[in-house]
């Protein structure tokens, strides 16, 4: 199992992903101006303030020449992951639905929060039972979910909502408490917590670990 | 006024450098040495007293005068930390005056080539229940700090926050960076060999912070300081994020001799202190300076401090693999100078010699001034007004205190830090009376980690500035030892007003006295720091501040220690060194009391503390306690009730109920918690006062409080007064 990370200007939490992804597979680092996945099995885009969060989260690295391969990666049912930043970079990039506002405290907010996972059924979530709660740390200040209503209600459907906050833990204002959603495939999942710095219980947590397990999982 | 009064010379300094130079200097001269001899850069009133901090020790790596000191923390690595001040310029502007505070004390310790992993902050306003202005400064600081140290990508894991009155003027933002390094691989800073090639890269150069460490850094804050708000820079952590990678990318590749980052008075400081470190010369050609606007004038290219620029050192033939990575980092590089053999420091304009100034006048012979000392002859501060009856109940005391603007909890606060970024912090804020940060990630089955603490009680120093100094480095001490962590150094920033009033400057000798003998007594090495002088307003000095960040190491994180009661049925214990005599001189209880900050502090047995804090740190390396917390501001009633808050669970204590054992103050005893025969090694220190367990605290014969009370009372104190 190989994971490819992208490393933009100004991703924070790169190093971080790598390092979570070893746990369970190979990882490198993807150069954002490259059109070369090195063939990876999993591309995880991750958090941070990717072109400084310049025009609006997630804007500019759409374009970044590594996204235009991440893009038909994902069509082809590619496992895609994208945290925080990499959650704003995928909507922004039309591979999930939604876009993510500010928090409506208009404040960044670090906290450690309880995630219910709603749909086990993702490339992301397969080694989760439907009803598991995950404690994974969430840090962001433009996390709020949001979608037009009928899509909100298409998305429930569908099993898309992947990820909510645990009731009293959501506290960004997202629509429906969505912390998580995937593409209608499945393989292309999104989320706000952090993963990454859930996977060791010297930090706090290890249910993360649970994601990139989970893509393993589907390689294999 | 003549020019140099202007900028901040007096006649005297500017006889000496006519003197120096055997000539009037030119304006573009002039306006360098303006820099170089200010406060800020030259310490001209502080140097003689900080020569008598101790800074060697056998861990130490790096000591002042590199842009960080560094510790050996084993393993082939080292720590790079430094604490410093951007107290004007967030008094002046507080966003972005905290922001580019986090900014610069970030490019210092990637400057000696280590990567930041932490970063912690000490503030201090006026009263946010009275002002207005201090809580604006406040929010805006906290989201200056948050927005520069998240934005980046790294962790924002401590620091403290105290609101009085004599900081409503001129409020403190002191920022504190630590990062980790292979030791062989530090660079230092010192220009070398003629011939090199003076490289300029990072963001372009503008008009922003002209003159920020002469006009706002070594002055008084006064009226027209709305006026002052372009000698303020502005940040941008995207820039910096790049910087940081591009600069370790380089250093990694064994591509420079030197580097140095642009902080205070910008390309001046820069380039003299690499060539007086070096010993050799530099000729700067100042047209090909990347500006952000035409028409820059030649002396405000020399002075900019606009943020994000560092200046390297290469070899003639790694110039194109320089810039080759800084290319693929969308970072500007440009060779604008050369490294010379004459000792001087050359700034051209093309063809043009704009300055020509021998490198010693600028940086060595900056004068050194005696102080005057002499303690004020009348109370310097006001008392503050009462919030406290004299009547009211231990209960009512403790609630009182546990939410008042100095010891409610600092979670609106630290929530909007990343505190997690980096992987390694083991302890959070609230967590523990340290942050604890392991050394590798990923680790292996042991995880040997560091931590750090920041501390400095201004109250406490107005008192009696030798003790509260003191006390300062025992608080960091004792934290460090509450989560199992052995000292390895201490970086300082000392924040006063002018010294060149008599009773600042016996404030300012005093407490340097004191950190010194306390960092003797204890065995820690200073291995960097900063000051920052003239701070006062209209209506005074602040409350004279040294702030202490100290950074020490632990065999294993997964041992560290916690603060709040960990288990029910476990034993509480007080320990307590011999002359442990808490007082009401200078604590929060006489501050919510109204009283003036007058009386003797404590004293305080150096040698018998360190053992105790030894003691305590090798109890909980070994896990015999499974809670440990430092008795501070409030007493040990508040520290029993953190420690019930903390954990989330009650406790059952008996201890003596004098108002100064429960409320007072003073250095040397501990909250403990563990199996009763864990306390043994403590000998006669220890008092078994109790047991965890319950929905209450209860210190019998005192006050009967429920947990939840006491949590909400804590939470809610600092968001009531923030409004």
């Amino acid at each position: 199992m190989k994971f490819g990370v992208i490393q933009f200007p100004g991703s924070c939490d790169e190093r971080d992903a790598l390092a979570a992804a070893s746990r369970v597979g190979e990882a490198v680092l993807l150069w954002h101006r490259d059109h070369d996945l090195q063939g990876a099995d999993a591309v995880i885009v991750p958090g941070g303030f990717s072109y400084g969060d310049y025009l609006r989260a997630g804007a500019l690295a759409r374009f970044s020449p590594i996204m235009t391969e991440v893009e038909r990666f994902a069509r082809h049912g590619g496992l895609v992951l994208g945290i925080c930043n990499g959650f704003q970079v995928l909507c922004e990039a039309g591979l999930l639905p939604g876009a993510l506002l500010p928090n409506v405290s208009l404040r960044f907010v670090c906290r450690q929060v309880l995630l219910d996972v709603v749909n086990a059924d993702t490339s992301w979530t397969r080694a989760c039972e439907p009803g598991d709660q995950l404690s994974i740390p969430a840090k962001h200040q433009t996390g709020r979910y949001w979608a037009p209503d009928p899509v909100l209600d298409e998305l429930e459907a569908n099993g898309q909502v992947v990820l909510r906050y645990a009731t009293g833990n959501g506290f960004n204002g997202a629509a429906r408490d969505i912390a998580g959603v995937s593409n209608h495939a499945g393989n292309v999942v999104g989320l706000m917590p952090h993963p990454e710095h859930a996977v060791d219980p010297l930090t706090g947590s290890a249910d993360g670990l649970r994601l990139f397990e989970s893509a393993a999982l589907v390689a294999v | 006024m003549s020019r140099h009064k202007e900028l901040g010379l007096t006649d005297a300094e500017h006889e000496r450098i006519v003197a120096l130079i055997q000539r009037e200097p030119n304006d573009v001269e002039l306006a360098m040495f303006s820099l170089m001899w200010s406060e800020h850069c030259g310490y001209k009133h502080s140097r003689k007293l900080l020569q008598t901090l101790p800074t060697d020790g056998p861990r130490v790596v790096l000591g002042p005068g590199e842009n960080a000191g560094a510790v050996d923390v084993g393993g082939g690595l080292s720590c790079a930390f430094k604490v410093e001040s951007h107290n004007h310029p967030s008094a002046v502007e507080p966003f972005q005056g905290a922001a580019t505070g986090v900014g610069g004390i970030l490019r210092d310790v990637f400057a000696v080539g280590a990567r930041p992993i932490a970063v912690l902050d000490s503030l201090r306003f006026g009263e946010p229940g009275e002002s207005a202005r201090s809580r604006y400064l406040l929010e805006h600081a906290v989201a200056g700090i948050g927005h520069y140290g998240n934005s980046i990508g790294v962790a924002t894991v401590g620091g403290e926050i105290y609101f009085e009155s004599a900081y409503e003027q001129n409020c403190l933002v002191n920022a504190m960076c630590l990062g980790l390094i292979e030791t062989e691989k530090l660079i230092r800073s010192a220009a070398a060999g003629a011939g090199n090639v003076v490289l300029l890269f990072g963001a372009r150069t503008g008009r922003d912070g002209i003159g920020g460490a002469s006009v706002l850094a070594s002055a008084e804050l006064g009226d027209e300081d709305a006026a002052k708000r372009p000698t303020v820079q502005i940040g941008d952590p995207f820039e910096e994020s790049k910087l940081l990678e591009c600069s370790l990318e380089l250093l990694g590749r064994g591509l420079l001799v030197a580097l140095q980052d642009l902080g205070a008075a910008g390309l001046t400081s820069s380039s003299a202190e690499m060539a007086a470190k070096g010993d050799v010369g530099i000729d700067l050609d100042i047209s090909k300076v990347p500006l952000r606007e035409a028409g820059m004038e030649p002396f405000e290219i020399m002075i900019s401090e606009s943020q994000e620029r560092m200046l390297c050192i290469v070899e003639p033939e790694r110039v194109q693999a320089v810039l080759d990575v800084c290319a693929r980092w969308d970072v500007l590089a440009t060779a604008i100078g050369v490294v010379t053999g004459s000792g001087r420091l050359r700034v051209l304009d093309g063809e043009r010699v704009a300055g020509d100034l021998p490198v010693p006048a600028l940086v060595d012979e900056c004068p050194a001034y005696d102080l005057a000392p002499a303690p004020p002859a009348r109370p310097l501060y006001p008392a503050p007004a009462r919030s406290l009856d004299d009547g009211a109940d231990p209960r009512a005391t403790l609630l009182a205190l546990l939410g008042s603007a100095n010891l409610a909890s600092r979670r609106p606060v630290f929530e909007q830090y990343d505190c997690i970024v980096g992987s390694r912090t083991a302890r959070r804020p609230d967590q523990a009376d340290a942050a604890v940060l392991m050394l590798d990630a990923n680790g292996g089955r042991r995880r040997p980690a560091l931590a750090v603490s920041i501390d400095g009680n201004g109250r406490r120093v107005a008192c009696d500035p030798y003790r509260g100094a003191v006390e300062a480095v025992l608080e960091c001490s004792a934290n460090l030892a509450c989560v199992g962590a052995d000292p390895l150094g201490l970086t300082n920033c000392l924040n006063f007003g002018n010294p060149e009033k008599p009773h600042i400057a016996w404030q300012f000798s005093r407490a340097v006295a004191g950190l010194g003998d306390a960092c003797r007594a204890l065995g820690i090495p200073v291995v960097g720091g900063n000051v920052s002088l003239y701070n006062e307003g209209g209506e005074g000095p602040i409350l004279p501040t040294p702030v202490v960040g100290m950074v020490g190491e632990l065999p294993d994180a997964v041992r560290a220690g916690r603060l709040g009661f960990a288990q029910r049925g476990d034993a509480v214990a007080l320990i307590a060194a011999r002359g442990w005599a808490p007082a009401r001189a200078g604590s929060e209880l006489a501050k919510l009391r109204g009283e003036p900050l007058e009386g003797e502090l404590p004293a305080a047995d150096l040698g018998e503390l360190r053992a105790v804090h030894a003691a305590i740190r090798q109890a909980v390396r070994s896990g015999a306690l499974h809670s440990a917390h430092d008795v501070a501001e409030g007493g040990v009633a508040v520290a029993l009730a953190e420690c019930c808050v903390a954990g989330g669970v009650g406790a059952d204590v008996t201890v003596d109920t004098s108002e100064e054992s429960l409320f007072g103050e003073g250095p040397g005893a501990f909250v403990v918690s563990g199996p009763r025969d864990a306390f043994a090694a403590f000998g006669s220190a220890v008092t078994v006062i109790g047991a965890v367990g319950g929905r209450e605290l209860r210190i019998a014969g005192a006050l009967t409080v429920a947990v939840d009370e006491l949590a909400a009372a804590h939470a809610d104190g600092l968001v009531q007064l923030l409004g």
